[in-house]
């Protein structure tokens, strides 16, 4: 088990990662060598100008994509070389999504969005809808269960994507511009919520993003430059 | 889990309506073809054989012309010497000839053309009545000593044959010779039939000018007997007196057992061209289902990538988009079923009210059920490789797609 500074677990260590996209004629290294070390409960904001290889990074963090070269461990375990099916039970059980874009199932219900990821957990559907209710009352959405998201606004879909991200009570919660897609109220609701998160439930939480404002939130923050961290700290 | 993946299929299908119903329309037509067919044939083939059973398995006709079908084609003609030989083959009991001819039927001023059928005036016209399955309703049957006394069909006398129903004691002319009715034959059920009349052998053969040409010959065999063997010493006797070699023969022994076994053969036939015709459309509309799963596949990559950050495994999705295509097979297979349901009742009635043959259309659990269940595999086979598609999208590129 890696152990970090201040004697607090790794949840997410990235080890000399490399990510090359190979385009036929021309290969675009992404990553070039990037290490980063997460601890478990950090709130951390991954800063860095577009190009600078954030995105990859978080797709590396949230396992949704593989390096090329070196590891990335996940509470301690070796998952770069991993299939893909067991990626997906890995980021259905650790980790919570909350994308820019909200990216909520536009012919799910508000509470069926909420109780996707449970699905794929198989967990019971009465303890499913339950822990669903729970979250969206969490998130002050409670009147809006059936609501479809077309029916609603940037800032509820948000919340109801902040309420999915919770569902299978993951351990990272990992959230890319997640304020880039609404006005500053809404936005500062949203990053109160996942400071919340963090100085409550204790959970891990990473916010890409390229606003300092947002950034400032956060107890550490690591700016990317380049595919590799520049700076690091607070 | 089962339920919540056809839950979401089903959201997600409601979302989609128009196509979902575009799509739907190419499997049900197909399936309703299928099941109107099926059951309209199945039903056929119950009337035909009760029909068969009711005119009693102990029973044989001789035709003239060779073994094709139903002995009605080809050349060879019957007469009295058949008969006597007929009459002399091991374990027949009865034989009774009769003939038949179109001919012209004149009352009050009309002149129709239908068939004229001689029948023989002793005792063996019993038997001929039971295979033909018909009887006298009102007045009687034709007797020894009748000359130019003739009894009608149903449609004579209470169908639309003639302007004017004919009654009993009524004149018509057959050929220039007037005959007075002396019986109203019950109806049998087709138009073909029920159009006959019926008169004394010995007249028919003289204002027809068939001196000794006999159509048919009906055999009751003895108890006893197999009706197979019995058809076989028919045959060698035919053989003999004609003299003709096995598997030359112009004329055909037929039991009812064949004749049945024929029909069915036609009927299959038949069948499996139509059901043949229609399995195309299904093949069609499969591929139907297939091309929109492969545009919802496209349209809904950032769906199934956002599935796939949330945690859902390949086959997770697979199992989605499966169980969705399947779904759009299966209502376009409820709705086709209904719809074929329609088609056949109205065949069924159609046929009632045409004189046809009464036809009962089969409706049975397997048949329903059945059509149900394939409509629901066309549907899921159809989306395999879309589904495959679908599960096989890396989530980081399926989330980036807009």
């Amino acid at each position: 088990m890696e152990k970090g500074k201040r004697g607090r677990k790794s949840i997410i260590k990235i080890n000399d990662v490399w990510k090359i996209y190979d385009l036929g004629e021309v290969k675009i290294p992404v990553l070039r060598g990037l290490n980063l070390d997460i601890k478990k409960g950090e709130f951390l904001a991954i800063m860095g100008p577009s190009g600078s290889g954030k995105s990859t990074a978080m797709n590396l963090i949230g396992c949704l994509d593989l390096p090329t070269k070196g590891t990335v461990f996940l509470d301690g375990k070796d998952i770069s070389k991993l299939h893909e099916s067991a990626l997906a039970q890995i980021r259905g059980r650790k980790i919570g999504f909350v994308f820019q874009q909200f990216n909520l199932i536009n012919s799910l219900t508000a509470l069926g969005n909420v109780m996707l990821p449970m699905i794929f957990q198989e967990i019971p559907g009465e303890k499913r809808k339950e822990r669903a209710l729970n979250l969206l009352t969490q998130v002050g959405l409670s009147n809006r269960v059936n609501h479809l998201p077309t029916q609603l606004s940037g800032g509820e879909q948000q919340r109801v994507a902040l309420a999915r991200a919770l569902a299978n009570n993951p351990e990272i919660v990992l959230a890319d511009e997640p304020t880039g897609n609404l006005d500053s109220k809404t936005g500062k609701e949203i990053i109160k919520f996942l400071k919340e998160l963090h100085s409550k439930e204790n959970k891990t939480v990473i916010v890409i993003t390229h606003d300092k404002n947002i950034a400032k939130h956060a107890k550490r923050i690591t700016h990317l430059m380049d595919g590799k961290v520049v700076k690091d700290g607070r | 889990m089962l339920s919540d993946y056809i839950k979401f299929s089903f959201d997600s299908l409601r979302h989609r309506k128009l196509r979902s119903w575009l799509t739907m329309i190419g499997i049900f037509i197909g399936i309703a073809a299928v099941v109107a067919l099926i059951s309209i044939s199945q039903g056929m083939q119950t009337t035909i054989t009760e029909q068969f059973e009711m005119m009693g398995t102990n029973k044989i006709m001789v035709m003239p012309g060779g073994g094709a079908m139903f002995g009605m084609f080809g050349g060879g003609e019957l007469n009295a010497d058949d008969l006597d030989a007929v009459g002399k083959a091991d374990g027949v009991d009865i034989s009774a000839e009769m003939y038949y001819e179109s001919g012209n039927i004149k009352f009050s001023d009309e002149t129709k053309n239908t068939f004229i059928i001689g029948l023989p005036t002793d005792e063996t016209l019993e038997i001929i009545e039971n295979m033909q399955g018909f009887d006298i309703e009102k007045g009687r049957d034709l007797k020894s000593g009748d000359r130019y006394k003739i009894t009608i069909g149903w449609l004579l006398w209470e169908g639309d044959f003639f302007e004017k129903s004919v009654d009993l004691r009524d004149k018509v002319e057959i050929e220039g010779q007037e005959f007075s009715v002396v019986g109203l034959v019950s109806r049998i059920g087709n138009n073909a039939d029920d159009s006959q009349v019926y008169i004394p052998l010995e007249t028919a053969r003289e204002i027809l000018d068939e001196p000794k040409e006999i159509s048919t010959i009906f055999v009751e065999i003895k108890e006893s007997y197999e009706v197979d063997d019995v058809a076989e010493n028919i045959k060698e006797e035919l053989r003999d007196s004609r003299d003709e070699d096995e598997g030359e023969e112009t004329f055909s022994v037929q039991t009812f057992e064949q004749l049945l076994e024929q029909f069915n053969d036609i009927l299959g036939i038949v069948s499996i061209v139509l059901i043949g015709i229609a399995a195309i459309s299904i093949v069609v509309g499969g591929v139907g289902i297939m091309n929109t799963m492969y545009t919802s596949v496209l349209e809904r990559t950032k769906e199934i990538g956002i599935m796939k950050a949330v945690g859902a495994k390949n086959s997770n999705v697979m199992t989605l988009f499966l169980i969705e295509s399947g779904m759009i097979g299966l209502a376009g297979g409820i709705i086709g079923i209904g719809i074929g349901i329609g088609l056949s009742k109205i065949v069924e009635i159609i046929a009632a009210q045409a004189g046809l043959l009464p036809i009962k259309a089969y409706l049975g659990a397997p048949l329903l059920l059945g059509a149900l269940a394939f409509s629901f595999i066309i549907g899921a086979a159809s989306g395999t490789l879309p589904a495959m598609q679908a599960s096989k999208m890396k989530p980081v590129d399926a989330l980036r797609y807009e």
